[in-house]
C-alpha cells in the first residue's frame, strides 16, 4: 500500500479519483483494456445497440408501470375517467391498466413507450440477427454468441407475449385463449398443462398474476444474464469488420472507445430514446380502451397478436382443416400441432445449428473476423432470403383479413395464394436471391477487370466507337477483388479410406453451395486485363491516360 | 379562455359536448328530411307517396326486384322488408346496385330524401316491415354509452371491429367501417339486417340498447385517440407495420448519419 | 495502378490455418490516406460545429421544459382531449430532450473529436499452451477425485442426481386441479332457458326473427360460481332461418325449433368465438383463423383450419314460449384435446 503510493503520486483531480478507485477495485486495468479499445464503424453494426437500448428503456418504463399496475383478476366495476367504459364489469388488472392510461399523468406515455420499445426491441434483435447471418459474422469463433443471440430472440418473444397478455383486455384475452387451444392439442398432457397453467379451466383467476411474475421477474432476469454473456463474448472476440484496404483478419480498424466510440454509442442511446418518445407521444399503440375487458363471449374483427408472434398465428391460419385423427379413443389434432410447432421448429433448428452446418459443408475450421458482403456468399444469402420469405408469407397470413379488406380481395383467395406461396415463396426467393448475388459478383468482377463505365463515347481513328472505361482507384479496386470465395470440396475419404454417407451428403451440399461460384479475379487476371490490349476499352485507356504509369 | 378551458374539463363537459353534437346533427337531419319523419312514424304514407314511389321503383329497381317487388333471379323479394330497408339501402347509396359483386358498396346516394321516402312508402305498402325510425327512436340524450359498448362488443365487434373500423367476411364480403355512418342508418341496419348482416330486432337488442350502441359509436367517433394518431384502429398489424417502416426507418437514418464521416 | 508496387505496412496476412486456395493474394494498398474534415482545417468551421453542438444541447433543455409544461400545465381529469395534448407534449418534450443530447454528442464526436481510424491487432482468444495445461489439470482433478476408478460412487451419485430435481417438478403439482371431465360438460341442461348475452333476459321463440343472430348465455350464468369459466364453454349463437334451408341429419330433426337452431360459439380449432354470422349465405366465420362453418350443413367446416363441426345445442320451447335447452351439448365444445375421444 505504502509502496504503491510512493510509486504513483496523483497530481490531477482525475488522477486522484483514479487512484482511489484503482486501489480499491483495480479499475485501471479495465481502463487500460477498454479505454482505447477499437470498434469498427458501419451503420449495420448498430442494430444490436438499438436492441440493447430498447431493453434499457423497457426496464425504465416497465419499472414505472409496475408501481401502478395491479395484476389481480378480481372482479370490479370501472369508475375511472374513460366515459365509454363507465360502470362496466372488468378485472382489477384491466381497470388498473385503464387508470395508468387515463388517470395517472404520464402513465399513458409510459405505457405507449413501453409497448413501442417492446416492438422495436424484437425488431432490432431480428434485424441484428439478419445482419449477422448475411455477413457471416456467426462463423468461428462467434458460433456460441450466435446461439446466445438466438436464445435472446426467443426470450424476447416470450417476454413480449407475457406482456401483451397482462392488461386482460379483449384482444389479449382472446390471444390467451388461442394459446390455451394450442396447448390442449398437445398429445397426452395437453389438457393437464392447460389446467396447470390456468389454475383450472380457462380463463381462471391466476393466469395474469402468473404471467406477471414471468414478465417482470423471471424472463427479464434471464434476458439480462444472456445480454451480459453476449456482451462479454463481444469483448472477447472483438468486433468483426468488413474487408477492405488495411483491414485484415488479424486487425481491427475503427475508432477507439474513448472518446469517439463512447460518444457515438452513448449519444445513440439518447437518439433511440428520443425516437421512441416521439412514437409514444404521437402514435397510439394497443388502445386497450377500444377493446374492452376480457369476456369469453365477444371478439373483435382483426384479432391479431403483436407482430413477432404473427408468423405463428399466420401458420395456424394457412393450415387447411385436415389432420385430426381419433386413435384408440384419443384425439390427435395435427391441424393445430403442425402449424403451431412445425415452422417454429424448422426455423429455430436451422437458426441454432446454422454455424455448424455451414462449417461442416465448407470444411472451414478457420477463424473469421472479416465479414462477407452478402453477394460474395451467394448460397448463404439465398438461403437467408428463402428463410425471410418463408417467415414473411406466414407473417402476411396473420393479416389475411386486413389484406382482403384493404385491397378489396376475397379473404379465401388471399389464403389460397398464401398457401401456395408458403411452399413456392422460399424456392422463388432462393433462386432470385442467388441469381442476383451472382450477377452482382459478375458485375464486380467486370468492373475490377475493366474499370467503371464512364458514359463517354470515343471514336477511334479507324472509325470504331467505344465507351471509355475508367479504372478504379486502388482502394476501391482492392474492395472488389479481395474476398474469400470457398470452392467445392468433394467428398473426402476418412481414415479407413471410405467415403461415408454423411460425407457424400456433405459433398452434394458443397456442390450445391459453390459449383456456380464466380471466382474473384486473380492478380494475374487483373494484370492481364489492364496491360494487354485485348479489349477496346483498354486501348482507349492507353490513349486517354497515357501519362499514367502502369505496371 | 381560462374559464372556457376550466368548464371544458368539467365532468359533464364531454357529455354536454356530445349532446350538443348530437342535437346539432339531429337538428340538421330533421331540417334536411323535413317533417316527413314524424309522418312516417305516426301515419303511413299518403296514396300519392305510394304512387310516386311505384313510378320510381318501376323505373329504377324493377329490373332486379321485379315489377311488383316480388323478386327475380338477380334480386331478392322486397315484400315485407319494410320502409327502413329502403331508406337504408337507397339512403346510403348501396341501391341501386352499381354492378353485381360479393356485396353492394356504399356510394353517394342517387335519390334525394323525398324520392327515397316515396320508394320506401311503396315498398312498405307491399307488406308489413320495419318502419323508418323516428326522432324519438333516435334520441340518444339519455343513452348509456357504457352499456352500448358492451352490447356493441357482444353483437357487433366480431364483424365491425371493436373500434368500428370494419373487418373481412368470407369470399370478398366485408363489414364496413362505422365512422361517419348516420345514426338513422345504423339503427335501420340493426332492424333490417341488410345483405349478410343479421337482424337485431327489438327483442334481441331493445330500442334503448340500440340508442346506447349509437351513443357509444358517437362517443368513440367524437373522442380522438388519447394516445395520438390511431393508425387506422386496426390493432397490432398496423402497429407492427409502423414500427418496421417508420420506427426502424428513422433509426436506420440515424445510424447512417452516425457512422458517416463528417465533411 | 502504380502505387500497387509501392508496398505498404499493412500487408495482408494469411488467415489462421490453411487457406484452401487463393495462394496468390492481391496487394493490400493499406488504409486510405486520412482526409481532413472542414473543422480540422478551418477554425471557423470548428467554432461553427461547437455552436451547433451547444444549440442541440439547448434544444434538449427546452425539451425538458416542454415536458414539465405538459406534465404540470395540462389537467387531464375526465378529458380525453387534454390527455391527448398532454401525451403529445410529454412525447415532444422527451423526444427533444433526448434527441438534443444524442444528436449533440454525436455531432460533437463526428466534427470535433479526432477521426483518425486506429488499427488494433487481434490477439488470439487462447494460447495453445494454456489449453494443454487446462486439459492436464482437468485430467488430474478427475484422477485425484477417483471418480473413474470407483464406479459404485459414480453410479450412485448419478442416480441421486437424476432423482434429486424431481421434487422441484412435483412441487408444481398444485398449480391447478386435474381436468377430470370438466371439459366435456357445460352449464346447459334440460330446461335451462336461453338468455341474452350480456343482459340475461330469457328469449321467446317468437322474438327470434328470420335472419337474426342472437348471442346467448344459459340462464343463471351471472350467479354461477365460476362465471367466466362457465361462460367460456357455454356461449351459444342462436340463429333462425327458413326451416327448408336446414337439412338435419338423423336423430337431430327435433334439435331446433321452427328453423331456430343453436350452436356452440367456441371454435373447434383453438377456441376463438365463432361469432360472425352471414345471414344470407348462412356461413359462420371465425375472425381469428378464418374457419368457416356452414349452418345449412349442421355447421360443417367448409374453409379454414378447423376440422370438426360446431357442436349443436338441442333446444325446444317450454310451456311459456321461452327457448330452453333439451340437454347439455352431446359432445365437448371447443378445441380438441387428447382425452376427447
Amino acid at each position: 500500500m505504502s509502496t504503491s503510493t510512493a510509486q504513483y503520486e496523483p497530481k490531477t483531480r482525475v488522477g486522484r479519483i483514479t487512484n482511489f478507485v484503482d486501489q480499491r477495485v483495480g479499475g485501471s486495468g479495465m481502463v487500460k483494456e477498454f479505454g482505447r479499445k477499437v470498434f469498427p464503424d458501419h451503420w449495420s453494426f448498430m442494430f444490436g445497440e438499438v436492441a440493447l437500448y430498447s431493453f434499457v428503456i423497457l426496464l425504465l418504463t416497465g419499472t414505472f408501470l409496475t408501481f401502478f399496475f395491479d395484476p389481480s383478476m378480481a372482479e370490479t366495476h370501472y369508475d375511472g375517467s374513460y366515459v365509454p367504459l363507465k360502470g362496466v364489469e372488468m378485472s382489477v388488472a384491466y381497470a388498473s391498466a385503464l387508470d395508468i392510461s387515463f388517470d395517472i399523468r404520464g402513465g399513458l406515455f409510459m405505457r405507449q413507450m413501453h409497448h413501442w420499445a417492446a416492438l422495436l426491441f424484437v425488431a432490432a434483435v431480428s434485424v441484428h440477427m439478419l445482419r449477422v447471418f448475411f455477413t457471416g459474422a456467426f462463423r468461428k469463433p462467434r458460433e456460441l454468441n450466435w446461439v446466445v443471440g438466438s436464445v435472446l430472440l426467443i426470450l424476447g418473444l416470450a417476454e413480449g407475449f407475457t406482456g401483451y397478455s397482462l392488461p386482460d383486455d379483449l384482444l389479449s384475452g382472446n390471444g390467451l385463449r388461442i394459446i390455451d387451444g394450442v396447448i390442449k392439442a398437445i398429445p397426452v398432457v395437453g389438457s393437464y398443462i392447460s389446467f396447470f397453467l390456468f389454475g383450472g379451466e380457462f380463463p381462471g383467476t391466476v393466469i395474469i398474476p402468473r404471467l406477471y411474475v414471468l414478465h417482470i421477474l423471471l424472463i427479464p432476469a434471464i434476458i439480462l444474464l444472456m445480454i451480459a454473456i453476449h456482451l462479454f463474448m463481444v469483448v472477447v472476440h472483438k468486433h468483426t469488420q468488413f474487408p477492405g484496404p488495411g483491414r485484415t483478419n488479424n486487425n481491427v480498424v475503427g475508432f477507439p472507445v474513448g472518446p469517439v466510440y463512447a460518444a457515438k454509442a452513448g449519444g445513440f442511446f439518447f437518439i433511440v430514446f428520443g425516437v421512441l418518445a416521439l412514437m409514444a407521444g404521437f402514435f397510439t399503440i394497443n388502445p386497450i380502451w377500444n377493446y374492452g375487458p376480457y369476456d369469453p363471449s365477444p371478439i373483435s374483427a382483426g384479432t391479431q397478436p403483436d407482430w413477432y408472434i404473427g408468423w405463428v398465428d399466420g401458420a395456424l391460419r394457412l393450415m387447411p382443416g385436415v389432420g385430426e385423427f381419433v386413435i384408440f379413443g384419443f384425439t390427435l389434432s395435427l391441424n393445430v400441432l403442425i402449424p403451431a410447432l412445425g415452422p417454429a421448429l424448422l426455423l429455430f433448428t436451422l437458426m441454432f445449428t446454422w454455424p455448424w452446418l455451414e462449417a461442416w459443408v465448407t470444411k472451414d475450421k478457420r477463424e473469421h473476423h472479416l465479414l462477407d458482403r452478402p453477394r460474395n456468399a451467394p448460397t448463404r444469402t439465398a438461403i437467408g432470403v428463402a428463410g425471410v420469405v418463408f417467415y414473411c408469407v406466414m407473417w402476411a397470413a396473420a393479416s389475411s383479413d386486413l389484406i382482403a379488406t384493404h385491397f378489396s380481395l376475397s379473404l379465401n383467395d388471399v389464403t389460397y395464394w398464401l398457401r401456395a406461396l408458403f411452399f413456392l415463396g422460399p424456392i422463388i426467393g432462393f433462386l432470385v436471391a442467388k441469381r442476383i448475388a451472382l450477377a452482382l459478383q459478375r458485375k464486380d468482377r467486370e468492373i475490377a477487370l475493366h474499370g467503371r463505365e464512364t458514359g463517354r463515347i470515343v471514336r477511334l481513328p479507324h472509325g470504331e466507337f467505344i465507351e471509355v472505361h475508367e479504372p478504379l482507384d486502388e482502394y476501391h479496386q482492392y474492395k472488389l477483388v479481395n474476398y474469400e470465395s470457398p470452392e467445392v470440396v468433394p467428398p473426402q475419404p476418412n481414415a479407413e479410406g471410405k467415403i461415408t454417407t454423411a460425407e457424400k451428403a456433405r459433398g452434394v451440399l458443397s456442390r450445391i453451395f459453390f459449383e456456380d461460384r464466380v471466382a474473384p479475379p486473380t492478380p494475374a487476371e487483373v494484370e492481364a486485363a489492364h496491360s494487354h490490349g485485348g479489349h477496346g476499352e483498354v486501348e482507349a485507356e492507353h490513349e486517354d491516360q497515357e501519362s499514367l504509369p502502369r505496371q | 379562455m381560462k374559464a372556457l378551458s376550466q368548464r371544458r374539463r368539467h365532468p359533464l363537459a364531454a357529455i354536454a359536448l356530445l349532446l350538443m353534437g348530437l342535437l346539432l346533427t339531429g337538428g340538421l337531419y330533421a331540417v334536411a328530411s323535413g317533417a316527413n319523419e314524424a309522418k312516417a312514424q305516426s301515419s303511413p304514407y299518403t296514396a300519392e307517396d305510394v304512387e310516386e314511389g311505384k313510378k320510381l321503383f318501376v323505373a329504377n329497381c324493377a329490373t332486379c326486384h321485379g315489377m311488383s317487388g316480388q323478386g327475380t333471379e338477380t334480386g331478392p323479394s322486397l315484400v315485407g322488408v319494410g320502409a327502413a330497408a329502403v331508406h337504408f339501402q337507397v339512403g346510403t347509396g348501396r341501391m341501386p346496385l352499381q354492378m353485381q359483386g360479393p356485396q353492394a358498396k356504399e356510394k353517394p346516394p342517387q335519390f334525394n330524401e323525398e324520392e327515397t321516402r316515396q320508394m320506401a312508402a311503396y315498398v312498405a305498402s307491399l307488406g308489413p316491415g320495419p318502419a323508418i325510425p323516428g326522432e324519438k327512436a333516435l334520441d340518444t340524450s339519455d343513452a348509456d354509452p357504457g352499456n352500448g359498448g358492451q352490447l356493441f362488443r357482444v353483437n357487433c365487434a366480431m364483424c365491425h371491429n371493436a373500434a368500428g373500423a370494419g373487418g373481412a367476411l368470407t369470399r370478398g364480403k366485408f363489414a364496413p367501417q362505422l365512422a361517419g355512418v348516420e345514426d338513422v342508418h345504423v339503427y335501420e341496419a340493426m332492424i333490417t339486417g341488410p345483405q349478410n348482416m343479421p337482424v337485431f330486432n327489438d327483442a334481441t337488442i331493445s330500442p334503448q340498447g340500440k340508442q346506447d350502441i349509437i351513443a357509444f359509436l358517437n362517443t368513440i367517433e367524437s373522442t380522438p385517440s388519447p394516445g395520438g394518431a390511431d393508425l387506422g384502429s386496426l390493432g397490432p398489424v398496423s402497429e407492427g407495420l409502423f414500427v418496421w417502416t417508420a420506427g426502424l426507418g428513422v433509426i436506420i437514418a440515424f445510424t447512417i448519419w452516425l457512422t458517416s464521416r463528417s465533411s | 495502378m502504380a502505387k500497387r508496387n509501392s508496398g505498404n505496412p499493412n500487408t495482408p496476412e494469411r488467415v489462421t490455418g490453411d487457406a484452401p486456395s487463393q495462394l496468390e493474394r492481391h496487394q493490400d494498398p493499406g488504409l486510405p490516406p486520412h482526409r481532413p474534415r472542414l473543422a480540422d482545417k478551418d477554425p471557423k468551421a470548428a467554432n461553427r460545429a461547437e455552436k451547433q453542438v451547444s444549440i442541440l444541447f439547448i434544444v434538449s433543455i427546452i425539451g425538458t421544459l416542454v415536458f414539465f409544461i405538459g406534465y404540470f400545465g395540462v389537467d387531464i381529469s375526465n378529458d380525453v382531449e387534454a390527455l391527448r395534448l398532454q401525451n403529445m407534449l410529454l412525447g415532444l418534450g422527451t423526444a427533444f430532450a433526448m434527441l438534443g443530447i444524442g444528436t449533440g454528442i454525436v455531432h460533437w464526436a463526428k466534427t470535433l473529436m479526432p477521426d483518425h481510424e486506429v488499427v488494433e491487432s487481434r490477439k488470439p482468444i487462447t494460447k495453445e499452451a494454456d489449453r494443454a495445461d487446462a486439459e492436464r489439470i482437468v485430467g488430474d482433478i478427475l484422477d485425484e477425485s477417483g471418480i473413474k476408478r470407483r464406479p459404485l460412487i459414480r453410479n450412485t451419485l448419478l442416480g441421486a442426481m437424476v432423482l434429486a430435481p424431481l421434487p422441484a417438478i412435483a412441487i408444481f403439482r398444485d398449480l391447478g386441479p386435474l381436468p377430470g371431465d370438466k371439459l366435456s360438460h357445460t352449464m346447459w341442461d334440460e330446461g335451462v332457458r336461453l338468455t341474452l348475452d350480456p343482459s340475461g333476459t330469457p328469449i321467446r321463440a317468437a322474438d327470434v326473427t328470420i335472419g337474426s343472430a342472437v348471442h346467448v348465455i344459459p340462464e343463471g350464468l351471472k350467479e354461477a360460481e365460476h362465471k367466466l369459466e362457465e361462460k367460456a364453454k357455454a356461449v351459444v349463437l342462436l340463429m333462425r332461418l327458413n326451416p327448408e334451408d336446414l337439412d338435419p341429419s338423423e336423430g337431430r330433426e327435433d334439435w331446433g325449433y321452427e328453423g331456430i337452431v343453436a350452436y356452440s360459439k367456441i371454435c373447434t380449432h383453438v377456441g376463438c368465438p365463432v361469432a360472425l354470422y352471414e345471414q344470407q349465405t348462412h356461413h359462420l366465420l371465425c375472425p381469428c383463423h378464418q374457419s368457416t362453418f356452414d349452418l345449412t350443413q349442421e355447421c360443417k367446416v367448409i374453409f379454414g383450419p378447423a376440422v370438426r363441426p360446431l357442436p349443436q345445442l338441442p333446444i325446444t320451447v317450454n310451456s311459456e314460449g321461452y327457448l330452453v335447452a333439451q340437454s347439455d351439448f352431446h359432445e365437448p365444445v371447443g378445441p380438441s384435446y387428447w382425452e376427447r375421444g
